[in-house]
């Protein structure tokens, strides 16, 4: 079946609402079916217009994040007056200025550095934690998976926020480096701790249901050791739903840092960050409101960012889906 | 079905001990010395220092300390805390708090949540159906500190609807927190009943229905929404155990005294027989319910056999 003919098929499929399974790409081994599956997804990809408000608005946010010097208007976070102090917002200085007096834009634009930087970091560990542990466990499957199984179940049912917490109010009595440091490090570390379970439930389950397929077999007889069976035949298959939980959960990791930290134990002064200006603004939600009301705007549309491309993304890779 | 829930039951019991030994162990290295926080500013004297700290077993290493406190556990006795109050009764203090939010937050999802479901479902790509998904992916984004503030910020002091602060109202100071704590798991609610609903719309059942000249309401109500509500349900009940314990940030917000603020209060203080108590609770709940839903679905889904 040609590729072309395998799209008309798929699309009759769609407009008649059914699935035969015949249009289905997922077991094939070319490579060029495989292409196919990316291209039609960068196809659906590039129609939706929520993906690309998602994107511009991350690829807005890096920017931030790399150079803020370029969008606080010439203010300095640190240059503060206090006859400044709680001042509203005005053509001059569009976000106002804080209790301390400090240009309130620039405190908040200085912001995306920090939950950038941790909420990527976490993402990382996450993924390394989470297809280390559950290739070996789809895997080998047996014992080591009971094992394995059971521990993401343990860290599964404690809620992420407060284990983290606890972790964190722990951290800096400890001589475990990174975790004592109170510093970004340390927030991304706890959060990806409490947080690894789900991808390593994922990338589990697709190891599982591609493991007994006819090409691994071939591969085992071809001689390939585990480790070359599993990085290249059977991870690659995992790559697609991975993408998209990787996605969302940079998203859910920065609100949670943002939560850790208006909860006491994230980030500390003079550390600038959402979380500490949202916790700072709340004792005067009534005088000034707009201290709450600027981080957390933008916190929101950092989130959102990330789950509308998501979002997009298991729209675009998972065909069954489309409508 | 019933071999099924007794191995179930039994595979319960490893994850509960390992969380609580998890926790066990964050909380032995908490930072501080408690018992020298109690005497304040007047230091105590080295020999009621030493009582005391035989007493809680503060002197031994982790494993016997964790073994004196599984002794108790399997007695009904969760200990006391520092100051000699049973941690059993700040749980009976603090849980109904978090009960009733619970129930606001559940009642939230499940009513608001199916309608808006429903009415998206049954007609994909309408004008609602948008609605229905736009609304959902902005609420989702909001993290739930955020929609705490804009919630207190717009009905509390700009529109005074609701109370923003405390319990003193009865039922009706738990409809803001509620709200906020159960947006998330709506909008989830919302997109799940509309996805099945759409899905079951298009089954040959349903065209047999609507064939034998059956009105739409019933098709809808009778036919097609009773298949649909299965994962809904499911959802929900999984939920509650989660709702259960993931209120730290809800009640702390809107000050209200439930297991959630208790356990954030308690980490402060270094009270670890109290954190203790509160997340294994937490954990029993979060595991209880995703129990009980799996035998749910069993019993709403004849199709499912796990035996």
């Amino acid at each position: 079946m040609t590729d072309q003919q395998q799209m008309d098929l798929r699309k009759d499929e769609v407009e008649a609402g059914t699935t035969t399974g015949l249009a289905s790409p997922s077991v094939d081994p070319l490579s060029s079916r495989q292409n196919s599956l990316w291209s039609d997804a960068w196809g659906a990809l590039k129609r939706n217009p929520l993906f690309w408000i998602g994107s511009v608005l991350t690829a807005l946010l890096v920017v931030v994040a790399l150079f803020p010097q370029l969008f606080v208007r010439g203010a300095d976070p640190r240059a503060c007056d206090l006859a400044n102090s709680k001042a509203l917002p005005s053509a001059q200085h569009w976000f106002g200025y804080d209790q301390q007096g400090c240009d309130y834009m620039a405190n908040v634009v200085y912001g995306a550095r920090n939950s950038l930087i941790i909420g990527i970091f976490a993402v990382v560990v996450v993924l390394l934690l989470g297809v280390v542990v559950g290739a070996i466990a789809g895997y080998f499957g047996g014992f080591v998976d009971g094992i394995m199984s059971r521990i993401a179940d343990i860290f599964y049912a404690l809620p992420l926020i407060l284990g983290a917490l606890v972790l964190l109010r722990v951290g800096p009595t400890t001589d475990i480096p990174i975790l004592n440091t109170r510093g970004p490090g340390a927030v991304a570390l706890a959060l990806a701790l409490f947080g690894w379970m789900t991808a390593m439930r994922l990338v589990r389950s697709q190891v599982i249901a591609v493991k007994s397929s006819d090409y691994v077999a071939a591969a085992r007889a071809m001689g390939a050791s585990n480790s070359r069976i599993l990085i290249r035949h059977i991870l690659p298959n995992a790559v697609a739903p991975v993408l998209v939980y990787t996605t969302i959960t940079i998203g859910v990791l920065i609100a949670a840092e943002a939560t850790l930290t208006y909860l006491g134990v994230g980030l500390q002064r003079p550390a600038i960050s959402w979380g500490l200006q949202i916790a700072a603004g709340q004792d005067l939600i009534r005088t000034a409101p707009h201290l709450v009301l600027f981080p957390s705007i933008v916190l929101t549309l950092t989130v959102m960012a990330f789950i509308l491309m998501g979002d997009a993304l298991r729209d675009a890779l998972d065909p069954r889906q489309r409508a | 079905m019933g071999r099924y829930v007794a191995r179930r039951l039994l595979l319960t019991i490893p994850v509960l001990l390992g969380a609580s030994i998890l926790i066990f162990a964050m909380v032995f290295a908490l930072p501080g010395d408690p018992i020298r926080a109690l005497g304040g500013d007047r230091p105590l004297s080295p020999a009621v220092v030493e009582v005391l700290k035989e007493r809680f077993h503060l002197n031994d290493p982790l494993w016997i300390q964790y073994w004196e406190y599984l002794k108790g556990l399997l007695r009904g006795d969760l200990g006391t805390d520092f100051r000699g109050r049973p941690v059993l009764d700040t749980i009976e203090r603090t849980l109904p708090v978090t009960v009733r939010l619970t129930i606001v937050a559940v009642l939230f999802e499940t009513i608001i949540g199916i309608i808006a479901g429903v009415l998206a479902g049954i007609r994909r790509n309408s004008y609602f159906d948008n609605l229905v998904l736009v609304s959902t992916t902005i609420i989702v984004s909001i993290p739930i500190l955020v929609l705490a503030f804009i919630a207190q910020l717009l009905f509390g002091l700009k529109l005074g609807w609701f109370p923003i602060a405390g319990t003193r109202d009865g039922w009706f100071s738990y409809v803001l927190p509620g709200l906020v704590l159960a947006s998330g798991s709506l909008a989830y609610v919302a997109r799940l009943t509309r996805t099945s609903i759409a899905e079951n719309m298009r089954a040959d059942y349903v065209r047999t229905a609507r064939a034998k000249g059956l009105p739409r309401s019933r098709v809808i109500i009778r036919h097609t929404l009773r298949n649909s509500l299965i994962p809904v349900v499911t959802f929900i009940g999984a939920d509650i155990g989660a709702l259960l314990g993931g209120a730290i940030v809800t009640e702390t917000v809107f000050n209200l005294p439930g297991i959630g603020r208790e356990v954030f209060d308690s980490i402060s203080s270094q009270e670890g027989a109290v954190v203790v108590g509160i997340v294994t609770l937490m954990v029993f709940f979060f595991i209880f319910f995703n129990l009980v839903v799996d035998i749910l679905y069993a019993i709403l889904d004849p199709r499912i056999r796990y035996d």
